[in-house]
């Protein structure tokens, strides 16, 4: 029976469609409002292949790309700064964590009378809430190195700049990718929304708007799923990265 | 007090004294919060020799260590290794927690060359001095696997290189044996033996184990409860190489009966 272990999370997957006839079936819902699952993948594979949600999802992973990207360049250094001394994180981490407890999406009016209405709006909101938390998790990361390991490379005669290069950053990579999966989750979150309204007229958020708009039900459940495919996809390449290249990571 | 313990030491640690001194402690003193840790402490070590350093819980064995790699500042006195501060000469570094000593990120062989890079040794000299170090320890361990693919024992046999590999004078282990299994610690006590016994390195070992204190030592330190005072500095004279026999040997149980009544007689003093 062991060998099937592997096979377990299809049986929620399969209970949910299942689930999702039963209902289409006795009507709890509008049949308008709920499309049958075949109606709804064949309006996601459609609209993947030859129609507009292609381009939306393209246009989506675009921001959230850039968005994520930006955010890296600036936290990961910054993150470093920080938490290279723990007194100096300490003097701004209220800062960090207001902000970082502020919703990203309150602060939409103001990038739009900053960036107008466009894709650096998107991007740089999206890029905002992404690097509050990737820097966040940067600074813990260096600040939690292990003191055993950084006595061992100062015994051996490692100067202080080379022990940040050959043990902190290094340390603190695992907690890094902690940020960087939450930050592209949150970057996605701010995009798709963003997408949804302020003058977009493509991307995910928007195709799932404008098709509620229009009462094509199964073209939005299919956006939807696009965005849930795109949010676990991008977690999972960043956990691959992850695995590849911070083999310590939990060991 | 000093007086007293100088007194107390009487011809045991005259022949550690007589031995030629590597390590000269001279009015150490250190405070941690509101415990006097040691209060113009005075130490000789002797050069080539193995020393254990054994004592109540809390009597500040690792820190009498760590003051003399400079792991911690002393808060006075002057530890000088020939006459030299510590900076001039080469010495290893063994911790207790092994995984988290070594790098996770570095092959075990790269690990154990790292301190070389430190000393901007190039590549090809790196490489042959741990093959060097592994043919004259005999060591079997697949090097080219990531620590946390070892076991324990392997683990802190890589640490143990890694402090080995630059060829120290001094060498020191905080309790490096207390994280692994009985077995374990019986193989790595021969290993420890072994180095001892390729390397003319002195070695000074943290123990909290009284048999492999006084098997492994050639003088035995113990200390008494903080403010530390040099309760007792015993010479083991058992020849080396040392084995299971060694163990029940008169003299050895005799050693082993006297050190455990001076660790008593300090556990007991308030």
């Amino acid at each position: 029976m062991r060998r099937l272990d592997p096979y377990l999370p299809v049986i929620g997957v399969v209970g949910l469609i299942a689930l999702w006839y039963v209902a289409v079936w006795i009507k709890v819902v509008d049949p308008v409002l709920l499309p049958l699952p075949t109606d709804t993948f064949r309006a996601m594979w459609t609209g993947m292949i030859g129609g507009k949600l292609g381009g939306d999802f393209l246009h989506t992973v675009e921001r959230t790309t850039a968005a994520t990207a930006i955010a890296s360049a600036i936290a990961i250094p910054l993150g470093i700064f920080l938490g290279a001394s723990e007194r100096l994180y300490r003097s701004v981490e209220f800062v960090i964590d207001f902000f970082r407890s502020t919703p990203a999406s309150a602060m939409f009016p103001l990038f739009l009378v900053l960036f107008g209405v466009g894709d650096r709006t998107k991007i740089s909101v999206a890029a905002f809430g992404a690097a509050l938390v990737i820097l966040f998790n940067v600074a813990y990361g260096v600040m939690n190195a292990r003191k055993t390991r950084l006595l061992a490379a100062k015994v051996m005669g490692a100067s202080r700049l080379r022990i940040l290069v050959d043990v902190t950053l290094l340390e603190s990579l695992p907690q890094t990718f902690v940020g960087l999966r939450n930050g592209v989750s949150l970057a996605l979150v701010i995009v798709v929304v963003a997408e949804m309204f302020i003058g977009s007229t493509d991307g995910l958020g928007n195709r799932v708007f404008e098709a509620q708009q229009l009462f094509q039900m199964p073209d939005m459940y299919a956006a939807i799923f696009a965005a849930g495919a795109l949010g676990y996809g991008l977690n999972l390449a960043l956990l691959l990265v992850e695995r590849r290249f911070v083999h310590w990571s939990g060991k | 007090m000093l007086t007293r313990a100088a007194a107390g030491i009487g011809s045991a640690a005259d022949s550690a004294a007589a031995a030629r001194a590597h390590v000269t402690i001279r009015g150490l003193c250190k405070r941690f919060s509101n415990a006097s840790i040691y209060d113009n402490f005075d130490l000789d070590i002797p050069r080539g020799k193995l020393i254990s350093i054994f004592g109540p819980n809390g009597c500040g064995k690792s820190t009498l260590i760590n003051l003399i790699a400079g792991l911690i500042q002393p808060d006075a006195g002057e530890i000088l290794f020939d006459g030299k501060p510590l900076s001039d000469i080469k010495f290893g570094y063994v911790f207790q927690n092994y995984r988290e000593a070594l790098f996770p990120w570095l092959r075990s062989v790269d690990n154990i060359e790292y301190p070389l890079k430190v000393m901007k040794i190039a590549p090809a000299e790196r490489r042959r001095r741990v093959e060097w170090l592994v043919a004259r320890l005999g060591v079997a361990i697949d090097l080219a696997r990531y620590p946390y693919e070892l076991s324990g024992g392997q683990q802190q046999l890589v640490s143990i290189m890694r402090a080995l590999v630059v060829e120290p004078e001094i060498l020191f282990l905080d309790e490096p044996f207390s994280a692994l299994d009985y077995e374990m610690t019986l193989f790595m006590r021969e290993q420890l033996q072994r180095v001892f016994l390729e390397t003319d390195t002195t070695i000074v070992l943290v123990s909290h184990d009284l048999e492999e204190a006084v098997y492994l030592a050639d003088f035995v330190l113990l200390l008494s409860r903080h403010p530390a005072r040099i309760a007792d500095y015993v010479p083991v004279s058992a020849r080396r190489p040392r084995s299971d026999e060694t163990l029940a040997q008169a003299d050895f149980v005799a050693t082993k009966a006297h050190c455990l009544e001076i660790f008593q007689r300090e556990v007991r003093r308030a």
